[in-house]
């Protein structure tokens, strides 16, 4: 090795923990617990499961399609979803269609719930063995999926949704889909697929 | 009549409740049951190299939040069914992503992942050859800039070989 | 108010190392040895303002002051007053200003001890140390203050300690750990100061050897503390889970062990110099990193303290000053050493060039998959988990390399080694190990799972190997003693202490990899639903369930159970395994049983309540996992020991024999 080759293999640790420190920098402004959804870009799950407020009817994903829908999975068990449903029932007067997703939680409680706290949802699918959810890639709730008109998942989050989150997160991309559904002939177009 | 059938019976239903208890020595039910013994190892593997979702930094197996029991059933009815254990974790990372494998899957994305700590062993091991086999002839030391002393004598080479065994005795 | 007194003695902390960062350093280049002296003083004022201040908080959480943001959120009235003191180390404020205690602490233990070794190195290094002070000290000051004020109103409860943290292992646990990070702040800062002076002869070598013989003792006892406790307290029988905590811990004491073999080679033959001081570098560093990647939350860890973005970027700032200025100063001064590399073939410089290779590479490898998916995730790669199949599937064969390459070091002398020496002194423990290695399971087998199957059926080669590499480092460490003592006895007394340190050192080793070995191969367990009366077998042993009730504690409500552990029908242990729910926070914890031996453990936790009265109860044995904790105490004896050798041992004849190029003064 001649000299001038050793005096540049010195300087390879510095430039190595420079790399590192410029990860570390980067890797400040990322959560390590957010974890997107597995199915951005995909359908849906097929699903067939009784309706809540009249369990001898039963749903597919069919009955959702054709617009642009909000998908929440709530239980009574959770309690963020508490804090969580005022802006459900926001949103549900501004004319966002809610489809919720009653997850593992038991009938009763749960129509009593919607009583007490409003009901800012389309209708309900009852998920008590969490089938759904598990084909989803629920792993708590609330979590909320924002599904286009072909029934193909656009994002998703896992926690609360308050204005700030909406505002951030759903809001610009929740308009440009309804418009897009609005426009026939994009719809003519997808149909023919 | 009746109530003497009745007696008889309960009679005959005491012992046999006794014996219950004590001969049979397995009394307690397995948590989880298998119908072939090798699909309880691999469903042990499974819920070590599996991640929940929630946690921090927990695998299925250590875990008792809600999530992972669900999965843990998962697993084991897929077991069952007779998926492969790719099966059964392609069925994960679809609805979960890649972050639910402890074991990352090989692809582009994880080749240095993968692929780096052999690569510097290798390198490290190159090094290590080099100074095994390297000459110690004093021409070829001085090209190396290498302050080693000058020739020494049969018998110094000697000596200094046994004050250096000497000194290998101290750590 | 004493909560402001210790406030006050932080800050005074703080200046009076700012003054020792700059002076002493200053008053090596222009030669005033009056500057130079206040080093000695200054780290002394130094510890002194810092131990008040910690005094002070001690204080504020035995009298329960909760107007104290820090005593408020981590204590509780009803916390017996043993934990109320070791709340003070619970989370990230009070973990800073004992880090710093303990800094102060080596700082003052440096001035101290090294009267004997020029002033000009001395002034450097405790400047160096006082860098770091300044550091911390302002990290508390400005970002993690411990003696915050919640204004005006004083809850009058407190959160509570997290239970998993009221525990033997959390009072001792942090405070050994630290006094191994820190520790290794001294080599680290004798490296800086050899660089500046631009001497790296073996007397440098020589006077950093058991300053890092005892910062690697305590980060030795500290991880060995830390995954004992982990066993016992988190209730499923794990001991190691490669999480990033852990590994931030596990990654310097890999380099400290390199650093302490290299230096060796640096002291007697003067090479491996730039390995040395790289390694002096890379330590401290490491143990920087993973402060910042414990309190910054880029990565998911249950040990992880809350995160605070603002204290990231604080923190990897001072960490990129104090590792990128030294790996600057390296790489500046670096041409000035001149190779010297004389050696080859089976040489002890060889065999601990791979002993430096492959504690580096398995360093490496952890950091890379700690660090994997944070560089996915910055990447818009995705979320990638790097979890224990990974670690383990690399450093499994890369140990075994050690292992192997430990024996043969023992054997080997300096410069060249004859390969008959090699051949010659290798052939009795080669051969007795493998015949113990194929041997063994073939017992140990029926008598870990206690079936009575043919013998060759469930042979473990696994075990076979541990057994191997077991016997054949003990087998060379014991014919190594014969050959020294040649038939006479009152050759052990002539036995230098660090030889003795070496050999125990070593000897831990191995039988923390049988430990290790055995425990994972013969592991047997069962999770069953279980009522009063019933009972199960796994392996030899049968356990029988007496009862479950209910039993108040302090600070808790426990659901305890009583089992009763049979062997042959002879009573081996009675357990009581506990759930309990914390008043405070209502957490619930597992309390494992566990009755321990050298040979196995047997290890008894209760699962969640099942309907109809049952529980799930966790029954396993552990064959040999004790000897794991073993071996780590003693490589930390070991390294006691090596620290106390005599060579080290202050003295002024001593200081005058050192060698004149020794005081060179930079140009």
């Amino acid at each position: 090795m001649t000299q001038s080759t050793i005096r540049l293999a010195l300087f390879v640790p510095l430039a190595l923990f420079i790399a590192l420190t410029v990860l570390l920098l980067k890797g400040l402004d990322r959560d390590p617990t957010e974890l997107p959804s597995a199915l951005i870009g995909e359908s849906f799950p097929a699903f067939i499961l009784p309706q809540l407020q009249d369990p001898q009817r039963l749903l597919v994903t069919e009955d959702f399609a054709g617009q642009v829908v909000l998908v929440n999975v709530w239980a009574t068990w959770c309690f963020a979803c508490r804090i969580e449903h005022p802006m459900l029932n926001n949103l549900a007067e501004q004319g966002v269609k809610i489809v919720g997703l009653n997850y593992k939680d038991q009938r009763g409680q749960a129509l009593q719930w919607l009583e007490e706290r409003g009901n800012p949802y389309w209708f309900n699918i009852v998920d008590q063995q969490g089938s759904l959810g598990f084909d989803l890639g629920v792993y708590g709730a609330p979590e909320t999926y924002l599904v286009d008109a072909q029934g193909i998942i656009r994002h998703r989050r896992v926690g609360v949704v308050d204005q700030r989150i909406w505002d951030q997160e759903f809001s610009d991309l929740y308009r440009q889909l309804t418009a897009a559904d609005s426009n026939i002939f994009v719809r003519e177009k997808v149909s023919d697929q | 009549m009746i109530r003497v059938l009745s007696l008889a019976l309960l009679i005959c239903l005491l012992p046999s409740h006794a014996i219950d208890r004590h001969s049979i020595l397995l009394a307690s039910d397995e948590l989880v049951t298998f119908s072939q013994p090798a699909l309880r190892d691999r469903y042990h593997n499974l819920i070590y190299e599996l991640r929940c979702p929630k946690c921090q930094n927990q695998n299925l197996a250590d875990s008792n939040a809600p999530i992972s029991t669900d999965m843990k059933v998962q697993v084991h009815q897929m077991l069952e069914q007779g998926l492969s254990d790719r099966q059964i974790k392609d069925h994960f990372v679809a609805r979960y992503s890649e972050f639910v494998l402890y074991r990352p899957d090989v692809n582009p994305r994880t080749w240095l992942l993968w692929l780096a700590p052999g690569l510097l062993l290798l390198i490290g091991i190159a090094i290590i050859w080099r100074q095994f086999r390297s000459d110690r002839s004093p021409g070829r030391n001085a090209i190396n800039g290498d302050t080693a002393t000058t020739e020494l004598s049969a018998q110094q080479q000697q000596r200094l070989q046994q004050l250096l065994n000497r000194e290998s005795d101290q750590p | 108010m004493i909560a402001e007194v210790g406030h006050m003695a932080l800050i005074v902390a703080l200046c009076l190392a700012l003054i020792q960062m700059v002076a002493p350093l200053a008053g090596t280049f222009l030669g005033h040895r009056s500057w130079m002296n206040l080093g000695y003083n200054l780290s002394l004022g130094h510890l002194l303002f810092v131990t008040i201040a910690f005094a002070c908080l001690v204080s504020a959480f035995l009298n329960d002051d909760f107007s104290l943001k820090y005593v408020a959120q981590n204590s509780n009235t009803e916390l017996p007053s043993y934990y109320k003191f070791s709340a003070v180390w619970g989370a990230h404020e009070g973990s800073l200003l004992l880090w710093s205690l303990i800094l102060a602490g080596w700082s003052a233990a440096v001035a101290l001890f090294t009267r004997h070794l020029p002033l000009v190195f001395t002034a450097r290094a405790l400047s160096v140390l006082a860098a770091i002070s300044v550091g911390f000290a302002l990290f508390m000051l400005l970002t993690s203050n411990p003696f915050e004020r919640l204004l005006p109103v004083a809850p009058e409860q407190g959160g509570d300690l997290n239970p998993l943290l009221q525990d033997i292992g959390l009072i001792v646990h942090p405070p050994l750990l630290y006094m191994g990070y820190v520790g290794l702040a001294v080599p680290f800062a004798f490296a800086i100061a050899a660089l500046i002076g631009g001497q790296f002869d073996s007397a440098w070598a020589r006077w950093s050897r058991p300053w890092i013989n005892l910062a690697w003792m305590f980060l030795t006892l500290g991880i060995t503390l830390g995954s004992w406790w982990a066993y016992y307290e988190l209730g499923w029988g794990g001991w190691w889970f490669w999480d990033p905590v852990e590994n931030a811990s596990f990654m310097p004491w890999l380099v400290a062990t390199a650093l302490m073999h290299s230096i060796s080679a640096t002291e007697k033959r003067g090479v491996f110099r730039s390995w040395t001081l790289l390694l002096a570098i890379f330590a401290f560093s490491l143990s920087l990193l993973g402060t910042f990647l414990v309190r910054s939350g880029v990565l998911t860890s249950v040990h992880a303290f809350a995160s605070d973005p603002e204290r990231g970027v604080f923190i990897l700032a001072f960490l990129a000053m104090v590792v990128g200025g030294s790996l600057l100063l390296f790489a500046l001064r670096g041409p000035a050493m001149q190779k010297v590399a004389n050696y080859s073939g089976w040489s002890r410089e060889v065999m601990l060039l791979i002993n430096n290779i492959l504690l580096v590479s398995s360093m490496t490898m952890i950091l890379i998959g700690t660090l994997y998916p944070l560089l996915a995730d910055v990447l818009d790669l995705g979320k990638i988990s790097v979890g224990p199949p990974y670690f383990n599937f690399f450093f499994v064969p890369l140990m075994v390399g050690l292992l192997v390459a430990v024996g043969i070091g023992a054997f080997t002398r300096w410069k060249r080694t004859e390969t008959g020496i090699i051949r010659q002194n290798s052939i009795l423990p080669l051969s007795v190990s493998l015949l113990g290695a194929l041997v063994a399971p073939l017992w140990l087998g029926p008598e870990a799972t206690a079936l009575s199957e043919s013998w060759l059926s469930g042979y473990s080669m696994g075990a076979a190997l541990s057994v191997f590499l077991a016997l054949w480092v003990i087998l060379v460490i014991a014919q190594d003693f014969w050959q020294k003592l040649d038939g006479r006895l009152s050759r052990f007394r002539k036995l230098s202490a660090s030889y003795w340190g070496m050999q125990i050192a070593h000897t831990g080793l191995a039988i923390c990899a049988l430990g290790i070995g055995l425990s994972t191969v013969y592991d047997q367990s069962k999770e069953l639903r279980m009522v009063p009366g019933d009972s199960a077998q796994v392996a030899a042993y049968r356990f029988e369930l007496v009862d479950i009730n209910q039993h108040p504690g302090p600070n808790y409500l426990a659901y305890r159970g009583e089992v009763q552990v049979y062997r042959q029908n002879q009573l081996v242990t009675v357990l009581f395994p506990e759930k309990r729910t914390y008043n405070a926070g209502g957490q619930v914890m597992t309390e494992a049983a566990i009755d321990a031996s050298l040979t196995r453990d047997i290890y008894v936790s209760l699962g969640e309540p099942l309907p109809g009265g049952a529980w799930a109860v966790s029954l396993q044995v552990k064959p040999f996992v004790r000897c794991i904790w073993l071996g780590g105490l003693l490589l930390a004896l070991g390294g006691l020991l090596a620290a106390g050798d005599r060579r080290y041992r202050r003295s002024r004849a001593k200081s005058q024999a050192v060698s004149p190029t020794s005081e060179v003064v930079s140009a």
